[in-house]
């Protein structure tokens, strides 16, 4: 996957709380059902890549789209989880699918 | 097993196929097993093919041409007669080659493994009806 020379404005930095957009797909899509509407903590930003939703289709996925780590509380996501308290699950979401956290 | 799965993702608001993250399919089989020659072969297709150098279609494609099977499809298919049916999908799809052609390669490649007495109909590749090109 190519990266671009440059450091272009990004969204969100490491930190932020962040919102896994709940709105529907159609086609293919690189946020998972059962974590859309939650929320986590940025841990990392890997850089930006070609949108794999539209290199789907066989088009260019340009411009290029920031691909975050994205840390959640098992605990949050599974109702009655019946592991460890803490444990956490990390996910990697591009942009288009995130929200600052608390948003609708 | 299918219609438990299909009456599963019926009540999950409109998920693709093959996104039952959460859903209760019951315990994931983690047992490895050895792969079939058929099996490496179309491994190796699909990486020659989505090679930089061939470029005949996107790893990201692979994927939507995987979860646009039906429920009935994508639940009796194993891995990798997923692959080998997207890989010929997504063949046609990029008109690398035609339905047409196709059928005369396989044909052709039959009457040699019978000629050789090789019984082709015991490791004939899952045929597909096409049912699975996207539009």
């Amino acid at each position: 996957m190519s990266r671009t020379a440059s450091t272009p404005a990004q969204r969100f930095n490491i930190g932020d709380r962040v919102r896994i957009d709940s709105r529907p797909s159609a086609g293919h899509c690189r946020a998972p059902s059962y974590l859309r509407g939650q929320e986590g903590t940025v841990t990392a930003i890997h850089g930006r890549f070609r949108n794999p939703e539209q290199l789907a289709y066989m088009k260019p996925g340009l411009p290029e789209v920031t691909l975050y780590k994205v840390r959640l509380q098992q605990t949050h996501i599974w109702q009655g989880y019946g592991g460890f308290s803490g444990d956490e699950i990390e996910v990697d979401i591009y942009e288009h699918w995130l929200l600052p956290a608390g948003h609708a | 097993m299918t219609e438990r799965f299909n009456s599963l993702r019926a009540d999950s608001d409109g998920r693709s196929v093959h996104d039952v993250g959460g859903l209760a399919f019951g315990p994931i089989d983690r047992e490895e097993h050895d792969l079939a020659l058929w099996e490496k072969r179309v491994d190796a297709m699909m990486r020659a093919l989505g090679s930089p150098t061939k470029r005949a279609f996107t790893v990201d494609a692979m994927r939507r041409m995987i979860e646009s099977y039906s429920e009935q499809q994508y639940d009796a298919t194993d891995y990798y007669e997923k692959w080998v049916r997207a890989l010929r999908n997504l063949l046609l799809e990029q008109e690398i080659f035609t339905d047409a052609e196709l059928d005369a390669k396989i044909d052709n490649v039959r009457a040699a493994f019978i000629a050789e007495g090789r019984g082709a109909s015991h490791e004939a590749v899952p045929r597909d009806t096409g049912k699975g090109v996207a539009p």
